[in-house]
């Protein structure tokens, strides 16, 4: 234990507990594979998340070849297309991005960022990734089981998902629904983990007001997980049960393929209200950590401090609390009662005003900065485009009888995977090529990082962006082949053959920033401690990367936030958070 | 220089294709044109706060790129201008919900003298029903479900003895009165979706939902099913005919009533009986 003093000049307190003994590796296996770490978990995280991800990104690329060729790929018949996209909405929403935000950028930026030493309790973190690591494998034992995964629809609605009219009825459902419970509990670990760090653990002077919105970001995001995920929680058990045991949780009295079957008396609405009250927060918990990566991405490369930065986390806060009051907007023709509709389309209109905050905020941190146009910020630059369209979009969705034509059709699968899908990931890019030189030491290439950036944006914008159109006339979602329909022109083919196309070059583009990531391991630029000139805690580190508990001797002391760029009068254009007050400084108080 | 002028045709290019572009709604063929105008002004509001917000950002890049020696401002915050923005997101977005749920009050009110019409989805087929003379459609459940009466009807419910059953066939309505469209599935969750009447419901086992639509004009309109129901989902196709009265009526009279396909499926079976005996 360290007794540290209290910093009378800058009214810094002691100390409230002391510091406690980490375990210390003992062997290779306790410091790479069964590591205590959390720099070691979100390094395994990351690259689970990206290895499912990795079939996810394939499997999407057979979704369009057949849709922008049907019939030429005799490989691929509706059955299978249901299941690829099926398994492709599953992995990309919840293994690879929720994983990839809350267990990978989570894990390796909070205990950095607030200055502490390791997560709060490092055994349970490590478990955590290892029920993730066993949720993936199940996941992806779905593949090899009798009759295939479940071709359900990433939302797994009953009846349909446990009846034999769907594929992988036998066993796909079985495991995907086992997967998710394990996924479930390995993140519940993982998450109070995150929540109890970023509130207990903070280093001194580290006030809540004087986080990087990274953290913010992260922490509503853990907060909102722990209370949705219970409610998918409990829809998967009792979806279990019915598929299993007979019961008749969402089961009503229906009939399988002219065959009167043994259920009755239950509700598919119920399961569609327990899907979406976890449903709609997830968005948010994908989309929430990326609001921060991108408050600071934005503000370290533009050197100027992120603008409004108490009305951002008010709004964040707000956000989180809002995503709980308006699931049923995905269940505007659900058949529920049609009053609701009301109410729900006013909550999720009301939830556009914090989110246009945040995006005002952003572009007025450009406002007057000194933009570096580095890759990082050409992601977050991406990230503003395809957020606000896809938030724009969602001004449509929400709003209850505007969505009436437009639900279920290809505009909805347009506006999230530009809202949740493009967006995250240009986040999650953003991030990567901005934390590589503090997780490696070395630069990512650059001129790959940019041809990267190029075609992923362009690319994805010109899939998605002309997907609304198709929705808007009519086409609906779901369909392996459209076939012969009176309202769907033949230049609508041509369109999705374009975007086919397109699909399959931004596919590519990502196996150049894999080999990027791979070869800028060994062959990457030195990076040295603080490439960006970034102020926050994680750039300050004695170490890069850092060592086992992060800090060396000492913890950091906060004198702060983390966004003084620019600074007038400053030698630097950056002040570090734990740079000591100039008077500090001089007296020579701080070491 | 070359990003911010990217950036900027990113949007102009955006607003080009959504005016030129030759991909827009399917000719409406219902009463729901307020439907089609809140969208159109939604596509209005956005498009401008797209446009203005990229253009923004592409100005800031070109204007704000670093050089050599540029220092960027020191500005933590700006309430005036922070609660501006508030208010004016604030009134566009109310600019969007009022009219949408005005229309949407509409979209929930059933018109007094809508006609009662009955669909019905299994996998992977439409059924429809209408009433009888007497106006009304007899219950159904799934429980009376057999080959002899695929549609579940009870067959004790007076009311239901003189529906109009229309199986494997199209559904015809008259142009010009409204429907109530009562929506039923026996398997799985279905969708009945007319993108020409801009309306949709899903079709729930074990409870009757509904939506109520009046055709405006005559003509022939694929039904498809907009709710995800297993393997045969994309070719779960039908056709509704709309036609003016005096068409409508000779069709109607050539149909069958429950009462009617019952007995001579009774017949059927008796004679099937004895000539196996």
């Amino acid at each position: 234990m360290v007794d540290v003093p209290f910093d009378t000049v800058a009214g810094i307190p002691p100390a409230e507990v002391g510091e406690v003994e980490l375990y210390h590796p003992r062997s290779w296996w306790t410091r790479y594979v069964f590591s205590q770490d959390a720099k070691v978990i979100a390094v395994q995280y990351s690259i689970t998340a990206m290895s499912i991800g990795m079939v996810a990104l394939v499997l999407s690329w057979l979704m369009r070849l057949q849709l922008g060729f049907p019939g030429t790929f005799s490989f691929i018949d509706a059955n299978q297309y249901l299941q690829f996209i099926t398994m492709h909405g599953m992995i990309m929403v919840i293994y690879l991005l929720t994983a990839l935000f809350l267990g990978g950028f989570g894990n390796y930026l909070i205990p950095l960022m607030v200055g502490a030493r390791d997560m709060v309790f490092p055994y349970v973190n490590m478990l955590s990734y290892w029920v993730y690591l066993l949720a993936v494998l199940v996941l992806a034992a779905t593949f090899f089981v009798p009759g295939g995964p479940t071709g359900a629809g990433w939302t797994l609605y009953p009846p349909q998902a446990i009846l034999s009219g769907t594929p992988g009825q036998d066993w796909g459902i079985i495991f995907m629904l086992a997967s998710l419970i394990l996924f479930i509990i390995g993140f519940t670990m993982g998450g109070l983990n995150y929540v109890v760090t970023v509130l207990q653990a903070r280093t001194r002077g580290l006030t809540l007001m004087r986080l990087p919105l990274t953290v913010w970001g992260i922490f509503t995001a853990t907060v909102m997980a722990l209370l949705a995920f219970p409610a998918l929680f409990v829809a998967s058990v009792m979806l279990l049960l019915d598929r299993l045991l007979g019961t008749s949780f969402f089961m009503p009295t229906l009939v399988e393929m002219g065959q009167l079957t043994k259920y009755g008396g239950g509700s598919p609405i119920l399961f569609q209200h327990l899907f979406w009250f976890f449903g709609h927060p997830e968005v948010y918990i994908v989309a929430l950590p990326a609001f921060g990566i991108i408050s600071d991405l934005i503000s370290v490369h533009a050197r100027k401090n992120i603008f409004g930065y108490r009305m951002m986390v008010w709004a964040i806060v707000a956000i989180g609390a809002l995503s709980f009051v308006v699931w049923a907007h995905h269940m505007y023709v659900s058949g529920m009662h049609p009053y609701f509709g009301f109410f729900f389309a006013t909550t999720t209109l009301i939830i556009a005003i914090p989110t246009a905050i945040k995006v005002y905020n952003w572009v007025l941190t450009l406002w007057r900065g000194d933009i570096h146009l580095t890759v990082p910020m050409l992601f977050a630059l991406a990230f503003i485009i395809t957020f606000v369209n896809g938030g724009l979009t969602g001004l449509f969705l929400g709003n209850v009888v505007v969505d009436v034509p437009l639900s279920d059709t290809m505009f909805v699968v347009a506006h999230f995977h530009m809202v949740m899908g493009i967006a995250p990931i240009m986040a999650v890019f953003g991030g990567i090529y901005h934390w590589y030189p503090k997780v490696t030491g070395r630069m990512l290439n650059e001129v790959l990082g940019r041809f990267h950036f190029w075609v992923s944006f362009l690319g994805a914008y010109a899939i998605f962006f002309p997907m609304h159109y198709l929705g808007l006339l009519g086409m609906p979602r779901r369909y392996h082949d459209i076939g012969e329909t009176v309202f769907v022109p033949a230049s609508a083919h041509d369109l999705n053959a374009f975007m086919s196309v397109a699909a399959l070059i931004v596919g590519f583009a990502q196996l150049v920033f894999l080999f990027n990531v791979i070869w800028s391991l060994f062959k990457g630029k030195e990076a040295g401690g603080n490439p960006w000139g970034a102020a926050s805690l994680e750039w300050q580190t004695p170490e890069t990367p850092p060592g086992h508990g992060n800090w060396g001797k000492e913890l950091p002391i906060v004198y702060r936030w983390a966004y003084d760029y620019s600074v007038p009068g400053a030698i630097r254009d950056f002040v570090p958070q734990n740079e000591p007050p100039a008077a500090l400084s001089a007296q020579g108080a701080h070491p | 220089m070359a990003v911010a002028l990217i950036l900027l045709l990113v949007a102009i290019a955006s607003v080009l294709f959504h005016l030129y572009s030759p991909w827009w709604w399917t000719p409406l063929a219902s009463n729901w044109r307020y439907i089609d105008d809140t969208i159109t002004l939604t596509f209005w509001i956005t498009g401008a706060v797209f446009f203005a917000v990229v253009a923004f950002m592409a100005y800031c890049v070109f204007r704000f790129r670093h050089t050599e020696g540029r220092q960027a401002a020191y500005n933590p915050e700006n309430k005036r201008l922070e609660w501006w923005l508030s208010v004016g997101t604030g009134i566009g977005v109310a600019a969007m919900l009022a009219p949408g749920l005005v229309v949407w009050q509409q979209f929930v009110t059933v018109p007094a003298d809508a006609t009662e019409v009955e669909v019905m989805g299994q996998q992977w087929q439409w059924s429809y029903r209408l009433p009888g003379k007497d106006g009304r459609l007899g219950t159904s459940d799934a429980r009376n479900i057999s080959s002899d009466n695929p549609m579940g009807l009870n067959p004790n419910d007076p009311n239901g003895q003189d529906d109009v059953v229309v199986q494997n066939d199209d559904l015809h309505l008259p142009v010009g009165k409204p429907v109530k469209v009562l929506l039923r599935s026996i398997d799985v969750i279905h969708d009945f979706y007319v993108p020409e009447f801009r309306a949709k419901m899903d079709m729930i086992p074990g409870s009757v939902t509904y939506y109520w639509f009046t055709p405006t004009r005559t003509g022939t309109f694929e039904v498809l099913c907009a709710e995800l129901c297993g393997a045969a989902h994309a070719q779960m196709r039908s056709n509704v005919i709309v036609q003016d009265e005096k068409e409508y009526h000779a069709w109607l009279e050539k149909q069958h009533t429950f009462a009617e396909l019952s007995g001579q499926r009774n017949v059927a079976k008796a004679t099937y009986r004895s000539g196996s005996e």
